[in-house]
């Protein structure tokens, strides 16, 4: 009863802090709705957008054709340029594919010479260059394919593919960018939180105050765990609410009550990352440090912005203990494809494990620390 | 100097914070060439004065004259701020704690602009007058606090001022250190008899001695003159006295003389120490104490500065173990996971270590929660303590709002207010005013006598050194001796108690025999001017800034190699884990026909690295279930009679069903999907005797495996220098903000541009090293190598990282908090630099608010750069437009910085 009682005033004490800062407040404002809004719209809508170049040599019916198949919103209005701008463009990072369509195309294709179109791809440009240039060859064939078949008679052995995206039809980005941007801003401002707020007691001298008072390292810690956890798990519900339900007009499936369980579970462990990381810095600085050297992979590696299968095994290894990991996947499955917890129940359990870790991970050091 | 004209003048000045008014229309003439103090009680506006005049604080209302010219105007401070010296409130609030003695005073030389012969031998003669000589390489944050106000003095006087401006500049400090202390500046007088000191003090045995008095209350001036005018209109013995009988009448109404009553003896022992040792490294800093403490006894500490009290009085709360020896509490050895005793005890520290987020009833009621006070009387009790201690009319202010002596008042408070049978407190009344002291110490009076509560205390005030029962001397962590007051009076023979403390201390050490050395050879004489003021950037001081901050940066070790290291391992990790190349995808079929055909078609597929193939569906529900539960990313259908379809020409229908909860990898899949489909259709028509009509080749230029390190690579550089760089300079300036120091760029002729420059460069240098170590390991581990001139990689790697050092400095100077400061710099860099910069998708398929950000981000021009010199070997003339646009983000992010941060407080 008296734990729970020093852990409930300890914690309120953290509210009033956070509350005396306006302009930290006013940091966790724009985190969770302009952030997220300008995150999710930001990306692409359509998959590309992709600048292209094209070297048209033969100016035909064929190849004007082919041309105009290249339209919004897969590729940006293509650009006429002759040979010489060829090279240059692509340099200078003006085009990400070229396309050169040789003289005389339209007569050899028609005496079925089979010409040769080239294709050039700037392979820096990875995220565009796979998808991209088979895209572009589904374009060109099937192209090709009508003009021939105005002229010949349809040739047997066509098979026709009809690709279809469940859970989000047209594969609408803003959804998931809104989703894993508000991933990102929980991670980010729960472990900032806690940990910055210990640091902030110790430069202070008022954590060699607590100490001397009948508060023990374990109150002292769940307490801000439960406030700052309480404040972004606050924050998140009115992201998931307004910005991106209201605003954005995500239609999210599945129970939201499932979600914020999990959403419960993910503060539990991050917030107690951020006391980990509190009782590893000596000072301010070096946790400034730390906390970005630890959030650039959780933001990029946890599978929000490429694919985890993707990932060498190692890679996927290491960011396996990383909570956000598991909770990016439990978000994709309960929001998007309707799971329930029959399904997600590993992820949690996961969390739940890692949290506990971290937490009393924290706990032995920061013991260790006063004795 | 002129000497009849006063050196500073003040009309109707007023000053405000928020409701409290801390001067109200004041009117004042200091006398130049004098020894001025300034006395009164706390929270009357002493501080709030001092530091208008020394051009800290922003003038609200008023007129302030100093040295000739209006304080207001930015061009008489800059030329002014030479001839001031001023020394804040607080222990060493304006020195830097992880500098040694020797650079931080170096470090105020070099703001003065005194070349290294002028600073080192002013060093010398001040460390040697104020006896720091034998700790110029200890740093600041290790000193105890008498030494730190020491330094504080020595870092003032560096630049030989005309008007020294010292805000309580003895509290806390030791009287042998207090008596060295004047003496030093009586020295300085005399060599500089135009030179005005203009003092606080809450001392009244040290405002005797001055020439002019300024006694003031509620923000405004009661009287002025010497102290011998002020005894005779009060008709007082003592300047206390004058002083009590000087302020009106409801402030002294609380006031009257007492006597705490004689003790009754006890059998009962509260605390006990046998041997009680404390080493630090080889530093003893407790050496063997021996005490014992009986229960209602009110114990005294008196001791010189860093003689070990404050460490012997934390190894009895726990919060140090001890080395050797034990210390008893209430009988039971001392353990700090005994929470049982801690309810027992209430502890003071040195410093204010409350919570200066809440207010002062907060703090109150926070305390009273947590020692767990019955609820009834939680409100009661927390409505007594702000009566008791005088606290009632601020109690919904913040403490940092507050002067010290109030701030001191809430710590007590705090300290009683669970009514512990033992209090240790570090000296309690250090910066507390006369009145304040005589009414804590009738509370510890009736609070020992009347609840039998043990009382051990540490004080640098002989006359309340008197009215303990007991008093022990310290000296270099030894206890000297161990008496009544009466008793060591007697045993040396002297009239007081100070005389007998100095002859106890000159006994036990060698040391001080020797005496501070007075300065012979070297005079104080005003060193060759070195003032080149005006509104040119000085690089002797831009450079100051730049050494200390690299010094600062090398005795912190853990945060250059974090930096170093950190990004090093994250490029490996990142370089390897970003991979666009979407692999083992998995997938299950539906296949309805079960032919030859059927089963020919989906042969591609499970052939494909791409695809991982599961065990078969069995109907619709399927799918959807399997798609659901994360199990498949991709079903295949085939209809039923598909090889009959195919062969009769009746185009047969497939159908793929794409998992679209991830649109990136939805994408990729059916980029794969459709080109399989292509091959697979052309596959089977080949076999039906036709080709394809046209040939498709592609080239993938700059990466032709289109591999994801070589792209990768030159991305990770520039968002690893955008992100560390940036958080490295994030805290630069809130620090010094939240800490204190901040006050050196208001008082001293160090300019905006000047301090942020010379922070920034040490920063960009690390940020270099960082791009070298970078760049080495993406061509060595990695074996990308640099296609094109490594200097002009070079040459947008420093305008980069001039850049997002910048960054990191601008949210420094705008925001108010550290916490603050580490959010926004996560915001600004994060996001922008992960996803607006083109390093997944370009910037020209970005939309909205990210596209305008994309387009001016520092890191979209430097990513150009970056895979431009590596992958495409571009020269300095390809990639000029983005060196521009880096070249233009450089002053725009000072400019921004230098509006942002102020050059006086508000």
């Amino acid at each position: 009863m008296a734990r729970f009682a020093n852990i409930l005033q300890l914690g309120i004490k953290e509210i009033r802090s956070l509350y005396r800062d306006p302009a930290l407040m006013l940091l966790i404002v724009y985190s969770f709705t302009l952030g997220i809004y300008l995150s999710a719209t930001g990306e692409p809508e359509a998959p590309f957008r992709a600048s292209v170049a094209i070297v048209d040599e033969d100016r035909s019916q064929a190849s004007l054709r082919i041309v105009n198949a290249f339209q919004l919103p897969y590729f940006l209005p293509p650009e006429f340029i002759d040979i010489g701008q060829m090279d240059r463009g692509m340099d200078a990072g003006r085009y990400t594919f070229t396309l050169n369509i040789p003289p005389n195309f339209q007569r050899d294709l028609l005496a079925a010479r089979q010409p040769t179109i080239q294709l050039n791809v700037d392979a820096t440009q990875i995220s565009q260059a796979f998808t991209g240039a088979g895209h572009i060859q589904r374009i060109i064939s099937d192209e090709v394919a009508d003009f021939i078949g105005a002229y010949q008679q349809s040739s047997p052995g066509r098979i026709e593919a009809v690709v279809r995206a469940e859970f989000n039809a047209n594969l609408n980005r803003t959804w998931f960018g809104a989703i894993n941007e508000a991933i990102n801003q929980i991670t980010m401002l729960s472990i900032i939180l806690t940990g910055a707020a210990l640091i902030r007691e110790r430069e202070h001298g008022t954590i060699e105050h607590l100490l001397v008072m009948p508060v023990t390292s374990f109150e002292i810690m769940l307490a801000k765990v439960w406030s700052m956890g309480l404040v972004v798990l606050l924050a998140s519900v009115f992201a998931l609410r307004i910005i991106v339900e209201g605003w954005l007009q995500v239609p999210l499936r599945g129970s939201q009550m499932l979600y914020l369980f999990g959403a419960t579970l993910l503060l539990f462990a991050t917030t107690s990352m951020g006391i980990f990381l509190g009782t590893m810095a000596r000072s301010m600085p070096q946790l400034g440090l730390l906390i970005i050297l630890v959030l650039i992979p959780l933001q990029i590696l946890s599978g929000g912005m490429t694919p985890r299968e993707s990932m060498p095994d190692l890679v996927q290894r290491i960011m396996f203990v990383a909570p956000t990991t598991h909770f990016v996947e439990l978000a994709q499955a309960i929001l998007f494809r309707g799971a329930g917890l029959g399904i997600v129940w590993p992820h949690l359990l996961a969390l739940a494990i890692i949290g506990s870790v971290f937490f009393f991970g924290a706990l032995v050091r920061l013991r260790k620390a006063q004795e | 100097m002129i000497p009849d004209k006063p050196v500073v003048q003040l009309e109707g000045v007023s000053l405000r914070y928020g409701s409290v008014h801390a001067l109200s229309g004041l009117n004042l003439a200091i006398p130049a060439g004098s020894m001025v103090g300034l006395i009164g009680p706390d929270g009357v506006g002493k501080s709030s004065l001092m530091a208008l005049i020394a051009g800290a604080r922003k003038i609200q209302q008023g007129k302030v004259v100093v040295l000739g010219g209006d304080m207001a105007e930015g061009r008489h401070r800059k030329q002014v701020c030479w001839r001031i010296a001023y020394m804040p409130q607080g222990l060493g609030k304006n020195l830097y704690p992880t500098l040694t003695v020797f650079e931080n005073l170096d470090f105020f030389g070099r703001l003065f602009g005194l070349d290294r012969r002028n600073r080192h031998s002013r060093i010398a003669e001040l460390v040697h007058s104020t006896g720091l000589v034998g700790f110029t390489e200890r740093p600041v944050g290790k000193l105890s606090g008498g030494m730190k106000q020491k330094l504080g003095l020595c870092c003032a006087l560096i630049h030989d001022p005309d008007l020294l401006i010292l805000d309580e500049p003895t509290t806390g400090v030791d009287p042998l250190s207090r008596a060295q202390f004047w003496e030093l500046i009586g020295r300085i007088r005399g060599k500089r008899p135009g030179m005005s000191v203009l003092v606080a003090t809450a001392y009244m045995e040290e405002a005797r001695s001055f020439d002019w008095l300024v006694v003031m209350n509620e923000g405004q001036v009661l009287n002025t003159g010497s102290p011998h005018d002020l005894l005779a209109a009060t008709e007082s013995a003592t300047l206390e006295e004058a002083f009590i009988r000087l302020l009106p009448k409801t402030k002294r109404r609380r006031h009257r003389d007492f006597k705490i009553t004689p003790r009754q003896p006890d059998a009962n022992i509260a605390i006990e120490a046998h041997g009680l040792t404390k080493r630090f490294g080889d530093f003893v800093a407790v050496d063997h104490a021996d005490f014992r403490i009986e229960r209602g006894e009110i114990f005294g500490f008196l001791g010189s500065n860093g003689c070990g009290k404050t460490t012997t009085m934390k190894m009895l709360t726990g919060l140090l173990s001890a080395s050797e020896g034990k210390a008893l509490l209430f009988d039971k050895p001392v353990d700090p996971r005994d929470i049982a005793t801690r309810r027992r005890v209430g502890y003071m520290s040195q410093g204010f270590s409350l919570y200066t987020e809440l207010t002062l009833r907060q703090n109150l009621e926070l305390h009273a929660h947590l020692f767990h006070l019955p609820k009834a009387e939680r409100s009661l009790r927390v409505r007594e303590m702000l009566d008791r201690f005088d606290l009632t009319a601020v109690a919904d202010k913040l403490p940092t709002a507050l002067p010290l002596g109030v701030r001191q008042r809430l710590s007590l408070a705090v300290a009683v207010i669970h009514r512990p049978e033992l209090l240790i407190l570090d000296e309690p009344t250090s910066g507390v005013d006369p009145i304040a002291r005589d009414d804590f110490w009738l509370l510890l009076g009736q609070i020992s006598r009347g609840e039998r509560v043990t009382i051990f205390i540490s004080t640098h005030f002989m006359n309340e050194a008197m009215r303990c029962d007991r008093i022990a001397l310290m000296h270099a962590g030894r206890v000297l001796a161990t008496d009544t007051p009466a008793g060591l009076l007697a045993s040396r023979g002297l009239p007081t108690l100070e005389a007998t403390f100095m002859a106890y201390l000159k006994e036990a050490s060698k040391i001080d025999e020797a005496e501070p050395e007075k300065p012979t050879t070297t005079s104080l004489k005003p060193h060759p001017s070195t003032r080149s003021g005006g509104l040119t950037v000085s690089l002797r001081r831009l450079f100051s800034y730049t050494h200390r901050e690299t010094l600062e940066l090398r005795r912190d070790p853990i945060r250059a190699t974090l930096a170093l290291l950190g990004s090093l391992i994250l490029m490996f990790i990142m370089g390897y884990g970003i991979n666009m190349d979407v692999e083992h995808l998995t997938y299950a079929v539906l296949d309805r026909d079960q032919t030859t055909t059927s089963q020919a078609y989906t042969l591609n597929l499970t052939g494909s690295r791409y695809f991982t193939e599961k065990f078969p569906l069995t109907d619709y529900t399927d799918v959807q279930q399997r798609l659901r539960s994360g199990d498949i990313s991709l079903a295949v259908e085939i209809p039923p009679g598909f090889g009959r379809d195919l062969k009769r020409g009746n185009v047969p229908k497939v159908a793929y069903w794409v998992d679209g909860s991830m649109p990136v990898r939805a994408d990729t899949i059916k980029g794969y999907v459709e080109g399989i489909h292509a091959e697979t259709v052309a596959r089977l028509s080949e076999s039906a005797g036709t080709s394809s009509p046209v040939e498709i080749a592609i080239r993938y230029r700059y990466n032709p495996d289109v591999r994801s390190l070589p792209a990768m690579a030159p991305a990770m550089i520039p968002l690893l220098l955008m992100l560390i760089p940036a958080m490295l300079t994030a805290l630069g300036i809130v620090r010094e903000k939240e800490l204190g120091s901040i006050i050196n760029l208001y008082v001293t002729p160090v300019s905006r541009l000047e301090f942020l420059l010379g922070k920034q460069l040490p920063y960009i240098m690390l940020a270099m090293i960082n791009f070298a170590t970078l760049v080495t390991f993406a061509v060595l581990a990695f074996g990308v190598p640099v296609k094109g001139s490594l200097l002009t990689l070079s040459l947008g790697a420093l305008l980069y990282v001039a850049c997002s050092t910048g960054m990191g400095l601008l949210m420094s100077s705008v925001l108010h908090s550290q916490i603050a400061a580490i959010f926004g710099t996560a915001i600004a860099t994060l996001v922008p630099a992960i996803q607006f910069s083109g390093l997944l998708s370009p910037v020209s398929a970005l939309q909205g608010g990210a596209a305008v950000i994309g387009h001016i981000y520092p890191t979209s021009h430097f990513l150009i750069i970056s895979r431009g010199v590596f992958s495409k070997a571009l020269s300095l003339g390809d990639l000029t437009p983005y060196f521009l646009a880096l070249l233009i983000t450089i002053p725009v992010l000072t400019l921004f910085s230098v509006l942002g941060l102020r050059k006086q407080e508000r």
